[in-house]
């Protein structure tokens, strides 16, 4: 049993996109914040805070999350992934990435994140959606700038092409 | 939107659980999967003094069949039971009902018995519970009870749990080739419903349980009825239900829906 002081700063620490990190945190601290203050991770977005929006969506421990809805202290030992955790490296975006750029599926931008945390978590476990899947998927994130339309058009897009890319590879 | 100051609890047993709730009783708040949870604490309309996190205690984490009946434990996930192989099979109702919860994002987390426990009147699996007349476990240091479904919610938010209480688990019972429908209106889906509705056939007729309108999830039992016996029947049961005017629909709107879902969802049951 572990107990902590909701006045006092505790030590956080969880891994990160595949790298330990650490900070701390009050009780009371969202893991939301804790990204983005502590931990400088500003590729989760925060919009509602109550768990409407999905701007907030990350990965923990292999299960979707809106972080505005967990606390720092709760993924203390857990499996964080991120937005930042997707690209291969720097300098290049991953295939969901440039399905979503080609397809013009982002304009503003501030959903994306958590959007791409959904499509990511959810691709990886179903290769091969169907339209009405991914529609019934992005109902738990809100986009108020493209009409769902070419999001959907994307996620389908880079299902092909993740289809396509792993065959090649199994043949190889 | 940032919650109040509270103590946090990481509990590794139910004895750590109800040794904390004996101590702060109304001050202190059970952290499950926390869906319902931490956006009241956001909100600013909990603030409790002490967080209890049960979701590291496995013994929770369980789904049993005991018997004629199914037993989900505190750290049951909704995904978690959506994923039971034999939940089709068992318990065919909370089959249809439970991708109506939230969405793929919150079902991830959230638990069943957090649900029970919000007790929102519009949510699916108080519906459910009710419905399918099922029981919720509850536990203090000093002894354990059965609360029936109809018992358990008590108002809008409200339930017969104590203070002092853990919901331990619900136990649904297992109704063999059970008839069952479910349907629910919501302006998009994953939203809260606007109306929702269950029907099983029973042996001497059939049950309707609706949520969404009263303040809590409501049942009725009725012989098999046709015709204008059972129009009459659901008009009455819609009347009943007291449905108000809301910022979602009119008090007439809910009316309407309970009329037409419910003859439908009957139709279907006893057909």
């Amino acid at each position: 049993m572990t107990r902590l002081k909701a006045e006092q700063r505790h030590a956080v620490r969880f891994t990160l996109n595949g790298k330990p990190v650490e900070g701390e945190a009050e009780p009371r601290m969202l893991l939301s914040d804790f990204l983005r203050h502590q931990l400088g991770a500003t590729g989760t977005h925060v919009g509602c805070e109550h768990g409407v929006c999905g701007a907030c969506t990350i990965v923990v421990d292999g299960m979707l999350t809106r972080s505005c809805l967990s606390l720092a202290v709760q993924v203390d030992g857990c499996e964080l992934k991120t937005v930042e955790g997707l690209a291969p490296s720097a300098d290049r975006l991953g295939v969901l990435q440039q399905a979503l750029r080609r397809n013009h599926a982002l304009q503003c931008g501030f959903c994306t994140a958590g959007i791409l945390m959904s499509l990511d978590h959810y691709l990886a476990k179903n290769p091969a959606p169907t339209e009405a899947e991914i529609r019934d998927l992005l109902s738990g994130h809100i986009c108020r700038c493209t009409g769902y339309t070419p999001i959907i058009r994307a996620a389908l897009d880079a299902a092909a092409e993740l289809a396509s890319s792993s065959k090649e590879t199994s043949d190889a | 939107m940032k919650p109040p100051a509270f103590d946090y609890l990481r509990a590794e047993s139910v004895g750590d659980v109800l040794e904390g709730l004996a101590q702060r009783g109304g001050d202190a708040r059970v952290l499950a999967g926390g869906q319902s949870l931490m956006a009241m604490l956001n909100m600013r309309l909990a603030k409790p003094k002490l967080l209890i996190d049960i979701m590291r205690i496995r013994e929770l984490r369980q789904i049993e069949r005991k018997g004629d009946a199914v037993v989900i434990g505190a750290g049951v996930r909704q995904a978690d039971l959506l994923a039971w192989p034999d939940l089709a099979e068992t318990l065919p109702l909370v089959a249809l009902a439970l991708p109506w919860v939230g969405h793929m994002q919150t079902r991830s987390r959230g638990t069943i018995c957090g649900s029970l426990a919000h007790a929102d009147p519009s949510a699916e699996m108080p519906l459910a519970l009710v419905a399918l007349g099922g029981e919720v476990l509850l536990r203090n240091t000093r002894r354990r009870r059965r609360v029936v479904a109809k018992d358990f919610f008590a108002g809008m938010m409200l339930t017969a749990r104590a203070d002092d209480e853990l919901i331990e688990g619900i136990s649904l019972p297992v109704v063999k080739g059970a008839r069952v429908a479910f349907r629910e209106v919501a302006r998009r889906h994953g939203d809260f419903a606007i109306v929702a509705c269950a029907a099983m056939k029973i042996p001497t007729g059939v049950r309707l349980a609706v949520g969404g309108v009263a303040d809590v999830p409501t049942a009725s039992d009725w012989p098999q009825l046709e015709g204008s016996a059972l129009d009459d029947a659901l008009n009455t049961f819609a009347y009943e239900l007291g449905a108000r005017d809301d910022v979602h629909a009119s008090a007439r709107y809910r009316r309407d829906l309970v009329r037409m879902i419910g003859r439908d969802l009957i139709g279907e049951v006893l057909q």
